[in-house]
């Protein structure tokens, strides 16, 4: 479908927006100025950058709804596969760099550890949703069922934030920012489905 | 982070192995450098200390740069995160003049004048091995005197059955002590008496040959090299004989994740993680965690009948 080219340059800026996290570690990292723990910090920035790309990516609907902005939901998609690449991108440093492919011993911390637990269970259910976010998927599942899969982030983000509260050792002042935004937009969608519920 | 602008010192720089045999040479270059770099006078206060003997408990592993041992620190008065204690505690802890008051169960309690101790001292230098309770480790050459040659003068009575220690409380000197409000501030911690009175449990008072730096516990720190770091309280001034087990801030948190001895044990998990392995700063593979840290031939018998697994 053709834009117009005011959009499509709107497109590349949001993408490029999007990627300025990365590129950011990517030059401290060649810079050397990584840290005494260098894996440490990549693994932690990513997931930072997971976890904000989530509460974007599920802003958009609240927000576009309370601003009545439509073309938001233009870019819905597009945050979504980059709070994916994010969280990817984490699960593998954790994998590659934090455990070296030590794949007994992460099979162990999954079980054992309840704040892996939660990360990986998080992770391994945004797997669908990255795979079925083609328009030709879309097409495939149907509207309706697409969208139920979809409301699997409603578990997800949470997943995420008690990932990290779980992991802090006892500050938890800032994951329990992130929680109590990711609560309010699940609230308005909560709301709202009530209120249709209550209107049907 | 003040030692960037000094892009030419690399770790590798700092402590090749082979130099370090010629550590006066290598600790000038360096106290210069850290003056270059813009450190505030009190990291290098005054000049390198006076070394009387050294001891090497680390094997031949290599000792952690100068640089990461002192911008890579858990120092919660001054921040969560692992940069801020080196951004900030130089700037505000003021280190002179700085007491310990011994007091409690014991024949003659007294006040330390950190001065008169240092001068008073054959500094001992202690390259030993130090592991985190977060799965990282460094060896880092500390410089001090064994706690039990401190603790005897006071004459400990026989109804000293553990050491108190405890940190400054000061929170125009340690911010977060006035922000972090979840924490009973001020830090603590203790021992055991015969733990305390075991040769390898040290008061550092310096680092790579200098006085310790503000962010790593100055002017006064305990080293206790078969625990996890965190038992090492930092900027201390108070230690107290006690009949009963002291509280100590990390054990009163969160009892089920850090034990009142929280000895290094690879064999008892923290709750949310594996102790199997560790990271040591600097390499990129984890490395095999040992049990007491790789002192058990020396500290394994204060243990001797006790369930390690219950008592961590």
């Amino acid at each position: 479908m053709a834009r117009p080219a005011s959009s499509r340059r709107l497109r590349v800026g949001a993408h490029l927006l999007c990627a300025l996290p990365l590129a950011w570690l990517a030059a401290r990292g060649l810079a050397d100025d990584l840290g005494a723990n260098p894996i440490e910090a990549v693994i932690r920035f990513l997931g930072d950058w997971a976890l904000r790309g989530l509460v974007v990516a599920l802003a958009v609907t609240p927000l576009r709804r309370l601003t009545g902005w439509s073309r938001l939901a233009q870019y819905r998609r597009m945050l979504g596969l980059w709070a994916f690449t994010y969280a990817a991108l984490h699960m593998a440093s954790y994998v590659g760099l934090d455990q070296f492919f030590d794949w007994n011993n992460i099979g162990i911390e999954i079980l054992k550890h309840k704040f892996i637990t939660a990360g990986m269970t998080a992770f391994v259910l945004l797997l669908p949703l990255a795979a079925t976010s083609t328009a030709g998927m879309m097409r495939r599942l149907g509207g309706q069922r697409w969208r139920r899969l979809h409301q699997l982030v409603y578990a997800v983000a949470p997943l995420a934030a008690v990932h990290y509260i779980w992991m802090v050792k006892a500050d938890i002042r800032q994951p329990l920012v992130y929680a109590f935004i990711l609560l309010v937009l699940l609230a308005f969608r909560a709301f709202w489905a009530m209120r249709r519920s209550a209107i049907a | 982070m003040l030692l960037r602008q000094s892009p030419d010192i690399r770790p590798s720089e700092i402590t090749p192995q082979s130099d370090y045999l010629n550590r006066r040479q290598i600790l000038a270059g360096m106290a210069s450098a850290l003056l270059a770099a813009g450190l505030p006078a009190e990291a290098a206060l005054a000049g390198p200390l006076a070394v009387a003997r050294s001891s090497q408990l680390a094997g031949d592993e290599k000792p952690t740069s100068l640089k990461d041992i002192t911008h890579y620190n858990n120092f919660y008065e001054y921040g969560l995160d692992k940069d801020q204690p080196a951004q900030s505690a130089p700037g505000l802890l003021k280190l002179r003049p700085w007491t310990v008051k011994v007091s409690g169960e014991c024949a003659r309690p007294g006040i330390i004048d950190i001065d008169e101790l240092i001068k008073a001292s054959a500094l001992e230098e202690r390259v030993c091995r130090h592991r985190c309770v977060e799965a990282w480790s460094m060896v880092i050459p500390w410089l001090g005197v064994p706690l039990a040659q401190v603790l005897a003068r006071f004459e400990p009575s026989s109804k000293a059955k553990f050491v108190a220690f405890e940190t400054l409380l000061d929170p125009r000197q340690m911010p977060e002590q006035r922000s972090s409000l979840i924490y009973p501030w001020p830090y603590s911690e203790g021992l055991r008496i015969d733990e305390a009175m075991h040769p390898l449990a040290f008061l550092a008072l310096g680092l790579y040959g200098e006085p310790l730096p503000a962010q790593n516990g100055a002017p006064i720190r305990l080293v206790v090299p078969w625990k996890y770091g965190f038992k090492g309280i930092k900027s201390i001034v108070g230690i107290r004989f006690v009949e009963k087990q002291p509280p100590t801030l990390w054990n009163a948190l969160a009892p089920n994740e850090y034990g009142f001895y929280s000895n290094v044990n690879p064999t008892v998990d923290h709750p949310r993680w594996s102790q199997a392995k560790e990271r040591r700063i600097g390499e990129f593979l984890r490395r095999p965690t040992l049990m007491f840290n790789g002192y058990g031939d020396q500290v394994a018998g204060l243990y001797s009948g006790m369930d390690l697994a219950r008592d961590f």
